[in-house]
């Protein structure tokens, strides 16, 4: 998954660098702010931690072996700021030291594999693990599912921006000057080795790692654990203060949904079957497939499947608003209500069971 | 014990990182060009060459980069063998697999023989896999002249005078350190169990115990951090960190790193498409 030097246009490394950059300054900020003495061997021997542990060969089922990057375990003892620490630094040197991936390419690798694979491991561990005690078994499994989406989105990220170097960097003739195969090709081949052997891998070790934990030095799990005590050690800022922060974000993305409406044209692809039959339609779906003519009839599977549901909002757009944006802005409160409603019984009824097997 | 083909694998690449480690360090020492420059010219003139290799759309000015870092890796006193095995190899074995199913799978014009027989080959998915496997063998082999003839202390001291964030040195200071420390200590954990095993280890077997080995290396880890803290802690360490940073840029430093950016504008200029 480290993407070597070539591979990705200079415009798309500055993007991720800046991307990383983000990500970095965020967690240098909250790392500074809170225990920055205590911290920095921490996440030093860390990084050095999950350098060596690339390099063990797990045999995995199936007569294939694998590594495991270690982000997960990273994010589960360090939280995510010093998880995204300490993966970088361990990314840096392995290009730096070792020429293992490329210079321009670190803050894409980091942005992959140390930022959104951080992010999504400690919430796939926090949504999962819930309020489960720190022994119990459910944090286990937590980790094993965390490892395996963390290592599967870092190597989906890397798929898209293979992907997208041929559509936005090419010679007038069509010649691919980066990595060459599109999209469709570019994500199977990318996540067929991850979705088989790296993804079991960081679930694997990771899992054998909150295991032997739980058992050698359970209070290591106690900073992501969510728990009262998780407090004085915890990422900084009260969860008060994060979850202000967290509405504030939600609230403002809320309030930017009529944006959609300036875009121009439909989606590629999010067609109705009857516009396929009226020219205004047909003329849409030209326009959104570069001026490729669309066929003569809906395809027949859109056409029996189209039938099935018939969406209470259809388009965005309940029937008794008149305003287009306040329309877009309601289906967003509503969608929004809908999922944050679903979390909230998820939640409780996870909380419930770990109460039950914890009592 | 053939069936325990994961231990003895990883021990061979924690022996590499040691043996590779040795090797560039003593490189490093040697005089040579790019050993005799200021680190943050090698560091800013090696990333402009990089940086023009990516930005070059011609085949040729790519193969003109590579030709300068070749010259960059014999004047400096690297081995081409080692170029040869650790690189050239390599990139061509893994990009050549990523770039072959280009030449079938790119759109484009069917390149004809001269006897006329129409070959499955398009004549951009050719032009892409050879500018892929140019540019990522160039570029490949600047950043490894350039971690082969400078020390990782130097690079550091480096990225400080690049105003580097002082916890981030710092940081990548002490993970440098204790990478060598842990590759050692799961060495010898792997070894060990290695020598007391008779028989072969199912794979259910081995992945226990390499899960086992990372949780004993990851709890002395953090009791690595705790020593480490509490010795910051008893040499006065407020969170503070101080490089030492006594680089003096000469004539020839300041000549090589305008020698270094002419090269690499004028490639990224020659190179527009």
């Amino acid at each position: 998954m480290h993407i070597p030097d070539g591979y990705l246009s200079p415009s798309t490394c500055a993007v991720l660098y800046v991307g990383a950059g983000v990500g970095w300054y965020g967690a240098l900020r909250r790392v500074k702010s809170a225990f920055t003495t205590r911290l920095i061997p921490l996440i030093s021997v860390f990084a050095a931690f999950s350098f060596v542990l690339m390099m063990f060969n797990l045999p995995l089922p199936g007569g294939t072996t694998g590594h495991a990057v270690g982000v997960t375990i990273a994010s589960i003892v360090l939280g995510p700021a010093g998880s995204i620490l300490a993966i970088s630094i361990a990314l840096a040197i392995q290009a730096l030291f070792f020429g293992d991936g490329g210079i321009t390419t670190l803050g894409a690798n980091c942005f992959n594999m140390a930022i959104v694979s951080s992010l999504v491991a400690y919430a796939a561990y926090r949504i999962i693990a819930g309020g489960a005690a720190l022994v119990s078994r459910r944090r286990v499994v937590a980790a094993a599912i965390a490892g395996y989406l963390a290592v599967n989105a870092a190597a989906l990220c890397a798929a898209v921006e293979f992907g997208i170097q041929p559509m936005l960097f090419h010679t007038a003739q069509g010649v691919p000057l980066y990595a060459p195969y599109p999209l469709h090709i570019a994500i199977p081949a990318m996540m067929i080795g991850h979705l088989a052997v790296a993804g079991v891998a960081e679930a694997a070790i990771t899992a054998g790692l909150v295991a032997y934990l739980q058992s050698a030095d359970s209070a290591l799990l106690q900073r992501t654990s969510g728990g009262p005590a998780s407090s004085p050690t915890s990422e900084p800022g009260s969860p008060h203060r994060s979850l202000r922060r967290l509405w504030l974000t939600v609230a403002l993305l809320l309030l930017l949904t009529p944006l959609g409406i300036l875009v121009a044209g439909t989606a590629w692809g999010e067609w109705k079957a009857s516009e396929f039959s009226s020219s205004q339609g047909r003329d849409r779906i030209a326009a959104a497939s570069q001026q490729q003519p669309p066929p003569d009839e809906a395809p027949q599977g859109l056409q029996r499947l189209s039938t099935i549901w018939t969406a209470p909002l259809p388009a965005y757009a309940p029937q008794f608003v008149k305003s287009r944006s306040v329309g877009y802005l309601l289906s967003a409160m509503f969608g929004t209500g809908l999922l944050l409603t679903f979390s909230w019984i998820v939640q409780s009824c996870l909380r419930r069971v770990a109460t039950d097997h914890s009592g | 014990m053939t069936g325990n083909r994961a231990l003895p694998s990883t021990l061979v690449g924690l022996a590499r990182t040691f043996a590779h480690a040795l090797a560039a360090e003593d490189l490093a020492r040697q005089p040579g060009l790019l050993q005799s420059l200021d680190p943050r010219v090698r560091l800013i003139g090696i990333s402009s060459l990089v940086l023009a290799a990516l930005l070059a759309h011609r085949i040729a000015v790519i193969a003109g980069l590579f030709v300068v870092a070749v010259a960059l890796a014999l004047f400096s006193h690297v081995r081409l063998a080692t170029l040869a095995v650790r690189v050239w190899l390599v990139v061509l074995l893994f990009t050549g697999i990523i770039g072959l199913p280009a030449l079938f799978l790119t759109p484009g014009s069917f390149l004809v023989t001269s006897s006329g027989t129409v070959l499955p080959i398009t004549l951009q998915g050719l032009n892409s896999a050879i500018l892929l496997i140019a540019r990522v063998e160039t570029a490949a082999t600047l950043t490894t002249v350039l971690v082969l003839t400078t020390p990782w202390m130097a690079l550091l001291k480096s990225f400080r005078a690049l105003r580097v964030p002082p916890e981030v040195v710092m940081m990548l200071a002490m993970t440098h350190r204790y990478v060598f420390l842990l590759a050692e200590t799961a060495g010898q954990m792997f070894e060990s169990r290695q020598s007391r095993t008779v028989g072969v280890l199912d794979r259910t077997a081995q992945r226990h115990m390499a899960s086992r080995t990372a949780g004993v290396l990851l709890s002395k880890s953090i009791e690595l951090s705790n020593d480490v803290f509490l010795a910051m802690q008893s040499r006065g360490f407020r969170g503070d960190a101080k490089v030492l940073t006594e680089f003096r840029m000469r004539a020839f430093d300041y000549l090589s790193l305008i020698a270094f950016v002419t090269v690499g504008v004028a490639a990224a200029w020659v190179g527009r498409s």
